[in-house]
């Protein structure tokens, strides 16, 4: 009885959390896939036609805003890794006891609303607002000058509001190397720039390829910071789907447009995973 | 004559100055930490800055002075408060629904070895990487196909959902790192299967577990995506901030958000000094 009960001990344990991601996570996914080949509008209901074309169309007509979407991702990624691997290895190597500390003052902006951190760095942003109007008031910046509305906005708002993403991996991974191998580095006569170029920075590249992960899904698939601080002329592929949804009621075109969207991101990280760094990717990842 | 040789005395001495002492001299890298540091607080001080701004139009950019009439008419907007309050308690229910299940999954799957174990990570990690708007999108299209009605019940389901991974991800790291001898111990010593994992494996676990809900607790008052495509007419606090920027943000939202933050920061030191204190 003990025996039976302990082989089944795992599976008990684990079938409410399966059975709830089965029920709340694959099945609405499968659905979604069944409606994006469906035909039909709100009123009439919609029909199972495999209808391709919902496909077809929607990648033909939104895929400006898919490559958009993919090219801001890579800015912002880029650009949050270059930013954050200098601050990550200064706490790793130099934070010393107030390594934590540093680390929590990194986190800070998570204990802000994701929504209210974006309307504040629009306030950063905005023309007469408390920077950027005291700025040109006293003749900094050019009267012309102007960042909200752009893609620039866009980039620097999806580079602030993932960052900590970044951040993190990194400084595990940095924090991982074990210090000795450092100073070998140095006893066999390495310059500071090869020590950090032939031992630091390969060691801690699993760190970056986890933060990459991290950072580039919900990068490209958000909408909030393209309506915030874009505005119409920098929408990216999340704000089509949002409005197919709600604004057209065009569910299949927008299921299409969400599965591709899903299926383009996942292709594009597990073949990042296996060309540069296979299973420690995906397990940093998972941690 | 003496006030020539202390001219000497002080010359040989300038040239040998004084080095700063360590901890007083800052390295650029130091600087640029502080100066990101800076940059990533800066929407937040403004944030809490622009609770306290007397305007008093309808858009609140410009400082035009300080007050605290905002922190008096804190619940004046009622439908605010109200947002506020259904974003708390769903947190609260969905944090501790997952917390006990995805305590479990994790727990199963840092332990045993069972079929389907390779085919959940996978669940999981593509639970933890699918982005936010697909989570939110199939939902919806899985709400429109069976026609349910969506609200608060809805969110709350959503919520559990895309926080139980992580939960479990957090108590797997935990679980992989123990030594099972310990319940081992406890077995052999005539504890049975409740009172072993009351007693023995849920205090061993506890950090994990801990990590877990708070990061639960984080994601459901965050969320906005998922929520917003399944929220029907049920509005939490991100969903109100999103649908007021285009009217104009009252003062208000910035100070809920600063009384969040500020509790928010104290659970986090105060926790923090705890186990710090624990390790010692």
């Amino acid at each position: 009885m003990a025996g039976v009960r302990g082989r089944l001990a795992p599976y008990l344990m684990i079938l409410p959390g399966g059975l709830w991601l089965a029920a709340f996570f694959l099945v609405p996914i499968v659905l979604m896939v069944s409606l994006s080949l469906q035909t039909g509008n709100l009123i009439d209901g919609f029909q199972q036609t495999l209808h391709w074309r919902n496909y077809t169309d929607g990648l033909s007509t939104y895929g400006d805003k898919f490559v958009r979407s993919l090219w801001y991702g890579l800015v912002a990624t880029v650009a949050c890794i270059v930013i954050a691997y200098p601050a990550a290895y200064w706490i790793a190597f130099r934070g010393g006891r107030a390594k934590s500390t540093y680390l929590f003052l990194l986190l800070l902006p998570y204990f802000v609303s994701f929504i209210l951190r974006t309307v504040s760095w629009k306030l950063v942003l905005t023309d007469n607002g408390p920077i950027l109007g005291p700025l040109r008031d006293h003749g900094v910046l050019p009267e012309g000058f102007h960042v909200l509305d752009t893609g620039v906005a866009v980039v620097s708002g999806l580079a602030y509001n993932f960052l900590p993403f970044m951040v993190l991996p990194i400084y595990v991974a940095l924090e991982r190397i074990d210090p000795r191998v450092v100073e070998a580095a140095y006893d066999l006569y390495a310059s500071r720039a090869q020590a950090f170029l032939r031992v630091i920075l390969p060691l801690s590249l699993p760190g970056v390829f986890a933060g990459v992960i991290m950072t580039f899904v919900p990068v490209s698939s958000d909408y909030v910071n393209a309506e915030v601080l874009g505005g119409p002329q920098n929408t990216m592929i999340g704000n089509v789907i949002q409005t197919e949804y709600f604004n057209n009621s065009a569910y299949p075109t927008a299921s299409a447009l969400s599965f591709a969207l899903m299926a383009i991101l996942l292709v594009g990280i597990f073949a990042y995973a296996r060309t540069l760094g296979t299973q420690d990717v995906l397990e940093a990842a998972g941690r | 004559m003496t006030t020539h040789t202390e001219a000497r005395v002080t010359l040989t001495k300038t040239p040998r100055r004084r080095r700063v002492p360590r901890r007083f001299r800052i390295s650029g890298l130091h600087l640029y930490t502080l100066a990101l540091i800076g940059w990533l607080v800066l929407p937040i001080a403004i944030m809490i800055l622009f609770g306290f701004n007397d305007t008093r139009s309808k858009q609140n950019f410009q400082w035009q002075g300080f007050t605290l009439r905002w922190y008096r008419h804190l619940f004046d907007k009622g439908d605010l408060t109200a947002a506020v309050v259904n974003s708390l308690t769903i947190a609260l229910l969905s944090t501790l629904i997952t917390t006990v299940i995805g305590t479990f999954a994790g727990l199963a799957l840092g332990r045993y070895r069972f079929r389907g174990k390779g085919s959940t990570n996978l669940v999981l990690f593509m639970a933890i990487s699918c982005p936010e708007i697909v989570m939110g999108a199939s939902l919806l299209s899985m709400f429109v196909t069976f026609n349910l009605p969506r609200g608060y019940l809805t969110i709350l389901l959503a919520h559990v959902m895309f926080s139980i991974a992580f939960v479990a991800v957090t108590v797997r790291a935990r679980v992989v790192g123990l030594d099972p001898a310990v319940e081992e111990a406890a077995q052999d010593l005539g504890a049975g299967p409740w009172t072993r994992f009351r007693l023995v494996t849920l205090p061993m676990i506890m950090p994990g577990v801990l990590a877990g809900a708070l990061l639960a607790f984080v994601l459901s008052i965050d969320d906005f995506v998922i929520t917003n495509f399944t929220s029907g007419a049920t509005v939490t606090f991100p969903l109100w901030i999103y649908g007021s920027t285009r009217t104009g943000t009252p003062p208000q939202v910035n100070v809920m958000g600063t009384l969040i933050f500020a509790v928010g920061v104290l659970i986090a030191v105060v926790s923090a000094r705890r186990s710090a204190r624990a390790r010692r």
